[in-house]
């Protein structure tokens, strides 16, 4: 990031600056103002009534679920929830805004000051701060691309309930804010806020961006990135924007404060503004919504309510199952896999053999099939059993996998498969011998050679029992019973 | 305080309301009539001890309350629809847009 | 005066009347749209359960409702029918009344005699070269000339009271939160309510009582359970009927704007008032004159807001253009009248980047001073207060030119739109031929004291042969 001022000659240690706006839709089944549904992809206009298509006379009441997602994300979040809050109305014409403004929250905001702990990078965790979660409606849809002749207005969206979540410009690499953004993408689905999907729109991602000599107080003039469709369009956007500054200051000109709009196709920026008019939004407390009045009984009950989090089950995976932490990242990616882990290791009584299950043989059955974790057919107290065959040496790793391929079809308790499809592990030595005594018969060659000396074949011989015995030998003895042969 | 053209003219292009040459005049004159009034507000003595009132705080409503239903087709008051969409001009900062936009992603300001 | 008579109005009646007064070029011009063959039908097939079964009703046009028009008195929503019901006329209907029009009003309600429609002005049954009074012109006048003898009307700052002053007849504005404001189309949320028209207090009080009550579909609506009004309203000891009563008489109210034969006319009904057993005393509401400035910061600064919504792009008229701007521009400049213009363009200024916090808040503020001076009044032992009306009788068509001047009109009117108290007006004399309002204001949710006082005075200027 060191590069040569043009005008000085000396090197410019440029510091980026990013803070972070992200709105994320709550998990609510109706709007923030009405009782409309908030699903997608109805027929356009279909989700729509006089509050939301903003008709004559329509007034807004607030959505009570909306209020306790929006106290819990701030809760989880750390952030201090306020007593009062105040709805705001943003004033400016849209197509897709039908009442002219929106329904947000301005200088009295449900929740301030909360963190998010930046710690899976390169570099030290470290805190960001949350600078404040407001709640506010959401706009519909301009479809630009439906006709030639227009432009296609879908409000079926309009209102769907949303926070915004706003951090102190405080991040200073595109890591870090990846980094951000994963924890609180994290987050938001422990509390079941929100899908925080940004594929689906539910989870939506502003970057304010500025640069500045390293050890300079002072921001630079930011600009904010819009567009962004997913986590990497972000890195790649402050990437881009960072360099895209750094080379406007370099060649002795000035960043212009403006909204972009990121393109991904061209992975480069493009301004989003409008020629026409300046932006005056003449806020003002909406009038028909009374203040948001929140008992401290009410928060503390969000708070009662609120799941173990990511940070705290990460801290009580090393102590209770004293697994690594590359695993437990993975284990407690989501709060479902986290729960079945625990179940899994619960019911086999293997903490480790029930990670390696969940993260090996489990997950790749559920992504085969696309189906879903929950429903997944091997259920944790089956799969305990599994696991515990497997651990008392009962049936063999590539028995127990056969096995547990077989409960994915049928209900049936996984010793009851092995004994029917004789997978327990034979340690009966005149079975094994009957088995070497076949192999030797079928492989002569092979045979002759182990027991002229070629020692290095036993493995080829053990392979071939274990074959013949469809993995349920016990290895161990086929090569204490080899190596006694061959003596 | 008083208004000046510009003033006007600045505040009709926020409300979308095209003010011509010859009305500017007297709607000036009329705006500055008024608010010369509203600055007796400037008089008012407050009290330095003016709280805040004690507020109750708003009803909400249960997520599963139902809307009040259209009982007319959206068809039957929109100036212009198809396929179930409102129908606007097209908007000219969007000619290579992207599919969709909407005023939360864009520069929400038309 | 009881629920039987207003039920001897019958829609028959009602057509007859309007057929003599509403059409032709001195006409009344005070209903918009009629639903003559609706309500007809509707009356025959009508039981007679509810409290207002078969009594014709007239509708402000900017409350929603499902078979005639809402158009405000504007242009932009001519033509346009709403696909839902306001609360309040749901309860009305409810109650068996029925619709039988909309009547007219000054564009979305900004105005102060009617003449702001841009479907020509109402006329004063009184005296037809006068103004109703507005901006419930239409709902005043359809009463007083007995085409109905219910209506609903709207206040933001006297639209019902003025009116009902101007012509004759009694309105109701009760406290904000008292009556759902859903469906009523939105001037200045903070400051507008619906409001009852009537011939008389126990009517008024009836209909008041009809329409109030808790509305999920209005935050800003009280859940508080509401009074039998219409037993308010009906006047039981005729000796001392107000005996314990104390009426505040706020000094202010009495200054030299005020018409001296309108203060003689208040001198009479506060002696009157004594007569019935009440105690009256002067009492100060130290910031009155600032709310007229108050009120011209605020509800232009909402007007501005809710007003944004008629863009031309979900309903109402839309004028063409190749682009969306233009299309806005030319929607809403060919759309409004001058009168909402000015109130869109100066509400748009006093919330714009550095003139928030001189304008709106400290108007926010003073409304807050305002407020505490009717609380302190109360607080003091008063119970209601009387006032006049309106500083002057109904003036003539085109008589008033200056807009600060029509909101003069308003000066007494609007003190309580900004405290949400309730208030309302009666006849109370006459100034050459042409009626007077007296004013009752009294406590948040107290309607019933006012109505108690209301009845009585009425009571008593009847049995001195009427006002």
């Amino acid at each position: 990031m060191t590069t040569t001022s043009q005008a000085t000659g000396a090197a410019i240690d440029w510091e980026l600056v990013i803070g972070l706006e992200v709105h994320c839709q709550l998990k609510t089944r109706s709007k923030i103002f009405c009782g409309c549904a908030t699903s997608f992809g109805e027929a356009p206009n279909t989700n729509t009534c006089p509050v939301c298509l903003g008709l004559p006379g329509a007034l807004p009441v607030l959505n009570a679920h909306a209020v306790e997602l929006a106290t819990r994300a701030s809760l989880a979040l750390g952030c201090a929830v306020h007593n009062t809050s105040i709805f705001a109305r943003k004033n400016y014409f849209y197509p897709d805004l039908p009442k002219g403004y929106q329904i947000s929250q301005f200088d009295q905001p449900i929740a301030t000051g909360g963190t998010i702990v930046v710690d899976d990078t390169a570099t030290p965790p470290r805190a960001i701060r949350v600078h404040r979660v407001h709640m506010e409606e959401d706009a519909g849809k301009s479809v630009h691309d439906r006709f030639r002749d227009a432009t296609a207005i879908d409000l079926n969206r309009a209102g769907t309930p949303l926070i915004e979540i706003v951090s102190e410009p405080e991040i200073h690499s595109a890591a870090d804010a990846l980094s951000y953004l994963r924890r609180l993408k994290q987050i938001l689905e422990y509390t079941e806020v929100s899908d925080a999907n940004m594929e689906e729109g539910s989870l939506r991602v502003d970057v304010n961006i500025s640069i500045r000599p390293r050890g300079q107080a002072a921001l630079g003039t930011k600009t904010e990135v819009k567009n962004l469709n997913s986590f990497s369009s972000a890195e790649r956007a402050v990437e881009v924007e960072f360099a895209r500054q750094r080379a406007i200051l370099e060649g002795g000109g000035r960043v212009e404060q403006q909204t972009l709009l990121y393109d991904e196709k061209r992975n480069q920026v493009r301004s989003a503004r409008s020629k026409e008019g300046s932006h005056d939004y003449r806020y003002f407390p909406e009038p028909d919504l009374p203040p948001l009045v929140l008992t401290d009984e009410f928060v503390q009950r969000q708070q009662a309510a609120l799941p173990e989090l990511p940070a705290a089950k990460r801290d009580r995976f090393v102590t209770q199952y004293g697994l690594g932490a590359a695993d437990i990242e993975q284990l407690i990616a989501n709060r479902m896999l986290a729960d079945r882990f625990e179940a899994v290791a619960a019911s086999s009584g293997d903490a480790r053999r029930a990670a390696n299950w969940m993260l090996g043989p489990v997950l790749a059955a559920v992504n085969a099939s696309g189906g879903s974790l929950l429903e997944h057919a091997v259920d944790p107290v089956r799969l305990g059993a599994l696991i515990k065959l497997e651990a008392q040496g009962d049936v063999s790793n590539t028995a127990a996998r056969q096995i547990f391929t077989m409960m994915e079809r049928e209900p049936s308790e996984p010793l009851t498969i092995a004994t029917r499809d004789g997978l327990l592990k034979v340690s009966d030595d005149s079975a094994l011998v009957a088995w070497i005594d076949e192999v030797f018969a079928e492989s002569p060659t092979e045979a002759a050679r182990f027991m002229a000396g070629e020692r290095k074949l036993q493995g080829v011989l053990v392979g071939m029992v274990m074959k013949k015995s469809k993995g349920s030998a016990d290895p161990k003895k086929v090569n204490q019973l080899l190596a006694a042969r061959a003596e | 305080m008083s208004v000046t053209n510009a003033d006007v003219l600045h505040v009709a292009q926020l409300a979308r309301l095209a003010i011509d040459d010859t009305r500017l005049p007297g709607l000036v004159a009329e705006l500055n009539g008024i608010l010369q009034h509203i600055d007796a507000l400037q008089q008012a003595v407050i009290p330095a001890d003016l709280a805040a009132r004690a507020v109750a705080g708003m009803p909400l409503r249960n997520d599963d309350t139902p809307s009040v239903p259209l009982q007319r087709a959206r068809e039957a008051f929109a100036p212009a629809t198809r396929d179930g969409f409102f129908l606007v001009p097209r908007l000219a900062t969007h000619g290579d847009a992207g599919a969709s936009a909407s005023s939360s992603d864009a520069e929400g300001d038309a | 005066m009881s629920v039987e008579s207003l039920k001897a109005h019958s829609v028959q009646t009602a057509w007859s009347q309007y057929d003599a007064v509403d059409a032709g070029p001195t006409g009344l011009n005070a209903f918009l749209s009629v639903d003559r063959d609706g309500s007809l039908a509707a009356a025959k097939v009508i039981g007679t359960n509810g409290d207002l079964s078969g009594v014709p009703v007239a509708i402000k046009d900017n409350l929603a409702t499902l078979t005639l028009p809402t158009t405000c008195g504007s242009r932009l929503l001519e033509g346009y029918v709403s696909p839902y019901e306001a609360t309040a006329v749901r309860k009305l209907r409810e109650a068996g009344a029925i619709v039988i029009g909309k009547t007219n009003m000054d564009e979305f309600a900004m105005g102060s005699s009617t003449e702001n429609s841009a479907y020509g002005p109402t006329r004063n049954p009184v005296d037809r070269s006068r103004v109703p009074g507005g901006s419930s012109g239409g709902s005043a006048a359809a009463v007083a000339a007995g085409v109905v003898r219910l209506a609903l009307g709207s206040e933001t700052g006297g639209s019902v009271r003025q009116p009902a002053a101007f012509c004759g007849i009694v309105g109701v504005k009760p406290t904000y939160g008292r009556v759902s404001r859903f469906g009523l189309v939105a001037y200045a949320s903070s400051l507008d309510h619906v409001g009852v028209f009537a011939q008389n207090v126990f009517d008024a009080a009836l209909g008041t009582e009809l329409i109030a009550g808790h509305d999920p579909y209005d935050a800003t609506c009280s859940a508080l359970p509401v009074p039998a009004l219409r037993q308010s309203a009906t006047v039981a000891d005729h000796a001392q009927p107000l005996a314990g009563l104390v009426v505040g008489r706020p000094i202010e109210y009495f200054t030299e704007a005020l018409d001296p034969r309108i203060r003689a006319h208040c001198d009479t009904s506060l002696e009157r008032l004594r007569a019935l057993g009440a105690e009256v005393r002067d009492v100060s509401l130290p910031h009155t004159s600032l709310a007229i400035p108050v009120y011209y910061v605020l509800a232009p600064a909402e007007a501005s807001s809710n007003l944004a919504r008629y863009d031309g792009v979900r309903y109402g008229q839309r004028r063409s253009a190749d682009g969306l701007r233009e299309m806005y521009e030319r929607t809403r400049t060919s759309g409004f009248g001058a009168e909402v213009t000015r109130r869109i363009l100066l509400g748009t200024y006093v919330l714009s980047a550095g003139y928030y916090d001189a304008y709106y808040r400290r108007a926010q503020t003073v409304r807050e001073l305002i407020t505490q001076d009717f609380e302190r009044v109360f607080a003091d032992g008063v119970h209601v207060l009387f006032t006049p009306t309106a500083p002057t009788p109904a003036f003539r068509i085109g008589e008033v030119s200056d807009p600060y001047d029509m909101y003069l009109s308003d000066i007494y009117t609007v003190t309580a739109n900004l405290a949400g108290i309730p208030a309302m007006s009666q006849p109370i004399g006459l100034v050459d031929g042409l009626p007077v309002g007296g004013q009752f204001m009294a406590a948040r949710f107290d309607e019933a004291t006012m109505f108690k006082a209301a009845a009585a005075l009425e009571y008593a200027i009847a049995q001195e042969g009427g006002a």
